[in-house]
């Protein structure tokens, strides 16, 4: 039922955000698509709504955000840098590091934020295991821990506060 | 004030453009399916990101500004999975690494 | 067979190639600005190299990665031209697109897996 709930104000929000100007008739509509859309697909959208009530992750969120940007500036500059060098100096390989959350969307999120940072590439995950197998551009260590070390763990700190 | 939020859209414009291009250059130029994948994931990605803000700078917080910003969200939401489910196909679908790549790990691992 | 193929990527690489050297085209200077009409070219120069990278790519799972930069691009391109028309419909076929690509994206992955569209 809290689900349901939640996901009724995230999609009356966007869709007041699509069609901007306020506008009574829209927003009338709007109510009733949003009510339509939680009733029926209401309890896929979260497993445990309760969290949406913790301000603290709100902030932790708010932490995330310029930082995932920043490295994603810093990847673009580093894949622009690679591609133009005529030398193209990429030394490729899949390596496997291990994660410790459990929650699916701090996996999701675990996996975008490797993805757009620089120079790897998520290609699986194994949830029951905790495993990543991770594409990257530029291998510098072959060894699992310390490359847990060097991509997982600057993220996985602040996504455990967020989704855990 | 105006000449000012002119000027930061152009530039916004300009830099997204580059990232596009820079992509674009990697498509051609790497020598592997996930290289290209990681190529273009990042940089296309970011670039159209870029040109959705300098759309929303030029155009204020009307319909269009709004409307550029939720698109810029949903790319960076979907296309990191969209990049993820297709370097799981090619890889599923015996796609083999470039030669000279160090090591395997998802191969050895028996996937 | 195959010359036959690749006769016809050359001829829309050819096509796309003559769209960019003539493109102010008269009728449409009425809006175009000229930091626009640099714009387009640079946008068109990509959408060569994807089409490039379909025609060329040696496996499947090239051309559908091709693609899927191909979507992104032309999201970019919808805003850059709902700037100099006003018209902010732009922007919604810019919306339909990104999702249409994102789930053209996840079913040609599945494809690829060797998967049917039921598991």
């Amino acid at each position: 039922m809290k689900s349901k709930l939640v996901l009724f104000i995230i999609g009356f929000i966007v869709w007041s955000l699509l069609t901007w100007p306020l506008d009574f008739q829209h927003l009338i509509a709007g109510l009733m698509v949003a009510a339509f859309v939680a009733f029926i697909t209401g309890d896929l959208f979260s497993r445990r709504p309760h969290h949406f009530g913790h301000i603290t992750r709100y902030i932790w969120f708010c932490y995330y955000v310029p930082m995932f940007l920043w490295e994603c500036l810093k990847a673009n500059i580093d894949v622009a840098l690679r591609v133009l060098n005529p030398k193209l100096p990429i030394n490729p390989g899949i390596v496997k590091v291990k994660t410790t959350l459990k929650s699916d969307t701090g996996l999701t999120f675990l996996a975008n934020s490797i993805t757009l940072t620089p120079g790897t590439l998520c290609v699986d995950i194994d949830t029951e295991k905790g495993i990543l197998y991770i594409h990257w551009i530029d291998v510098k260590t072959q060894d699992t821990d310390k490359a847990t070390e060097l991509i997982v763990s600057p993220f996985e700190k602040i996504l455990k506060k967020i989704f855990e | 004030m105006n000449n000012l939020q002119h000027a930061a859209g152009i530039i916004f414009i300009v830099i997204g453009l580059g990232f596009d291009i820079f992509g674009c250059i990697g498509l051609i130029r790497l020598p592997d399916v996930y290289n290209r994948l990681q190529a273009t994931t990042k940089c296309v990605t970011l670039g159209t990101c870029s040109i959705l803000l300098g759309t929303f700078i030029l155009k204020g917080l009307g319909t269009t500004g709004i409307k550029a910003i939720l698109v810029a969200i949903f790319l960076l939401l979907t296309s990191p999975v969209a990049a993820h489910a297709l370097a799981r196909g090619a890889h599923k679908s015996g796609v083999k690494l470039w030669p000279k790549s160090v090591m395997d790990k998802y191969e050895q691992d028996g996937n | 067979m195959k010359n036959l193929r690749w006769l016809m990527g050359f001829g829309v690489l050819a096509a796309s190639l003559l769209f960019i050297m003539l493109y102010p085209i008269p009728f449409l200077l009425s809006w175009q600005s000229g930091f626009l009409a640099h714009c387009f070219f640079i946008l068109m120069l990509c959408f060569a190299m994807c089409l490039f990278r379909v025609m060329a790519g040696p496996t499947p799972a090239d051309r559908a990665v091709a693609i899927d930069t191909l979507g992104i691009l032309i999201v970019g391109f919808c805003a850059i031209l709902s700037i100099p028309t006003g018209r902010d419909w732009y922007l919604d076929i810019a919306i339909a697109w990104a999702l249409q690509s994102f789930i053209g994206a996840l079913a040609l992955a599945k494809y690829l897996e060797g998967r049917g569209f039921d598991e």
